[in-house]
């Protein structure tokens, strides 16, 4: 009895910061033992190809293309400022951005919609809906959009019938309808989960509170779901940048953008450090462009 | 008076009129049964009633958040119809609050005048007014997250009031705070409407609170109203066993009349209540445990009363008042509640007592 008692008060003294600091270590470790085979897969297979990426981008080329690992220069980076980059970047962020806008204007109506569905059973359905087309592979399902809008597909003939529209493939049009088709899901995910969160009763308050219904969407609906606009236009703005793909399958590469320009840079054009130079450079200017959008959206939150 | 073209009787005062209100969701719900209210300009009127009795159901109803499958809502005479919410000249105060996360403080409040377009120099000095009225001075830039429930409450209810509406509903607005908070605010509350002279439509569970703040309730049960009258009708002559066991504590025996005024309990003992039913009839009779006394010896009580012989048989201990369980036999147990003053003589378990209580005491409520 003496013993516990005595044991009891030799624990309590030892609840010291000493003891604090040890729960803590253990913690950390145990939180890095959680996350370590992340860390190790990313690394090897992503932070190291993109080290790679760069190391090449100071490398030289020979005469025949092969890119030689010595004579480091600069002169890849300077090539940056060329007036045809200028034009390619600036065409593919204008496709991007219009891209991210069509994409938010269809997605948010459909997010909304799922999301105001009463019953749980509902809305997992139309989810699940969202994300059938991700069990088929990417480029398969471009080529079936080429189908639909090449001379004798369906889309192609409903627009000859009604007059509206002809052959759509290799068109603008073709280009941003295979970009929104594939970019949707991550648009529509991040929305509905902003919507589901959304406590209704703050729409019922405005409504209350003498708003319209349009006019509680534009004063609650809309900026209680901005993280979800952020987040989904995120998601689709950065692959859009570099969509390749799409542009390829169904724009016919007709046109220059960055995706297929850096591909030319690493085939026909072989110039491995001015395609790793351009790689290199959107990876920075992205990672600019999101930290600041991050951090001007999370103090309006 | 006047009579309006559906034959309806109603009395211009009336701030709030239901007329044979029913709520139905989907096919098999009824949430609110054939409901028929007249609430007065100025009144403090409470709807009072066990979770899902269709309260808030009627209060979303008057706010215009629901629309009623049948019969009509009328404000100031004028039907409301399927009227959307922002087109009544009421306000709300919700249940958690309901506050604008992304606003501050006098964004929250300001929100119905800017909706309504009244010009910025009345909405600076009505807004500035509110927040003096509600005491939160000092706090208009913060976020409804950087504030605590008490002056969470007090932003919902600036928010409401600022817009002047003819009348503030309230749903459950103390039902978050503490039970020290809460009745500060039960105060402030009630201090704040007879400032104001707004008509106010308060819901809520806490039979308390309904007693201490309003001028009359409507007791809701099952969808409907079970009752309406002022605290102490519904208090002290409940009409019906439910209303009797909802508002304040109530002790039970089952009875039957044996004549006007005189019900015989089970085991054979006659006392007298009041009874509304004639001989022969099953009924309850209910007395509220404070009206009871314990005396020692039946010569000890006053000769007029009705007296039960009993033995303790447990008893609880509240700081001011001392809850004993008597064992009357047959009849069943019976609560009485005795004052803690030095005075009052303490009882233990087993002790024989003699239960008293006045004749108007004792009401013989009809079995349901």
């Amino acid at each position: 009895m003496t013993d516990l008692k005595e044991h009891q008060d030799a624990a309590e003294q030892q609840a010291s910061p000493e003891l604090e600091k040890k729960v803590q270590r253990r913690e950390s470790w145990r939180g890095f033992l959680h996350a370590a085979p992340a860390y190790v897969y990313l690394t090897i297979f992503f932070t190291l190809p993109l080290v790679i990426v760069f190391v090449f981008s100071f490398a030289s080329r020979s005469r025949t293309g092969k890119p030689i690992l010595e004579d480091w220069n600069l002169d890849s980076w300077a090539k940056l400022v060329d007036p045809l980059v200028r034009t390619i970047a600036i065409r593919s962020f204008w496709m991007a951005f219009f891209n991210t806008v069509l994409t938010l204007l269809i997605a948010y109506p459909f997010a909304y919609w799922i999301a105001t569905r009463r019953r749980q059973s509902t809305r997992t359905i139309l989810l699940i809906g969202v994300l059938i087309p991700f069990w088929s592979n990417f480029l398969v399902r471009t080529y079936a959009w080429r189908m639909l809008l090449d001379s004798d597909g369906f889309i192609t003939q409903i627009g000859e019938m009604t007059g509206l529209w002809g052959r759509l493939l290799f068109t603008a049009p073709a280009v941003f309808i295979g970009l929104v088709y594939g970019y949707l899901p991550f648009m529509v995910l991040p929305l509905y989960a902003a919507l589901e969160r959304m406590d209704w009763s703050l729409v019922e308050a405005g409504r209350d509170l003498f708003a319209s219904g349009p006019k509680a969407f534009r004063k609650i609906t809309l900026p209680l779901s901005k993280p979800g606009i952020i987040a989904g236009s995120i998601l689709v703005f950065i692959p859009s940048l570099g969509a390749y793909v799409t542009p390829d399958i169904l724009g016919g590469g007709k046109t220059n953008l960055l995706g297929n320009y850096i591909v030319t840079q690493f085939g026909s054009a072989a110039n491995w450090p001015f395609g790793s130079a351009l790689s290199g450079a959107i990876l920075i200017v992205m990672l600019i462009a999101t930290i600041l959008y991050f951090r001007t959206g999370g103090k309006t939150i | 008076m006047h009579a309006h073209k559906d034959g309806h009787l109603m009395s211009d005062q009336a701030a709030v009129g239901l007329h044979g209100v029913t709520k139905r969701f989907g096919e098999t719900v009824v949430a609110v049964k054939d409901v028929d209210l007249e609430i007065p300009e100025g009144e403090f009127f409470s709807l009072l009633g066990p979770s899902g009795c269709g309260k808030t159901t009627t209060l979303r109803m008057i706010a215009g958040l629901e629309y009623p499958t049948e019969g009509s809502v009328r404000i100031y005479g004028e039907e409301m119809g399927v009227r959307p919410p922002n087109k009544r000249p009421v306000n709300t105060v919700f249940q958690s609050y309901a506050l604008f996360p992304h606003m501050n403080v006098q964004d929250n409040i300001s929100f119905g005048l800017r909706m309504q377009k009244v010009d910025e120099a009345d909405v600076q000095l009505r807004v500035g007014r509110s927040i003096d009225l509600v005491r939160l001075t000092g706090m208009e830039k913060r976020k409804p997250n950087a504030l605590s429930g008490g002056q969470q409450q007090r932003v919902a209810l600036a928010r409401a009031l600022v817009n002047r509406p003819k009348v503030l509903l309230l749903d459950e607005p103390l039902g978050a705070l503490d039970l020290k908070l809460r009745q500060t605010m039960q105060l402030e509350l009630k201090d704040i409407q007879s400032e104001v002279g707004i008509t106010f439509v308060y819901v809520t569970h806490d039979q308390e609170e309904a007693l201490t703040m309003s001028d009359r309730i409507a007791v809701m049960n099952e969808g409907r109203l079970a009752q309406v009258g002022r605290p102490e009708d519904i208090y002290e002559s409940p009409n019906s066993r439910f209303v009797a066991g909802f508002v304040g504590e109530m002790c039970f025996l089952p009875a039957h009349v044996v004549a006007d005024g005189s019900v015989s309990l089970d085991g054979g003992a006659v006392v007298s209540a009041t009874t509304t039913s004639g001989p022969g009839t099953d009924v309850t009779l209910a007395i509220r445990p404070e009206m009871l006394h314990l005396y020692a010896e039946a010569s000890d009580a006053p000769s007029d009363r009705n007296s039960i012989d009993g033995s303790v048989s447990r008893t609880v201990f509240f700081g001011d008042s001392i809850l004993y369980e008597v064992d009357v036999g047959a009849a069943g147990t019976m609560d009485v509640r005795v004052e803690n003053i030095p005075s009052m003589r303490r009882w233990n378990v087993g002790d024989r007592v003699v239960v008293d209580f006045h004749r108007e005491a004792a009401t013989a409520l009809n079995n349901d």
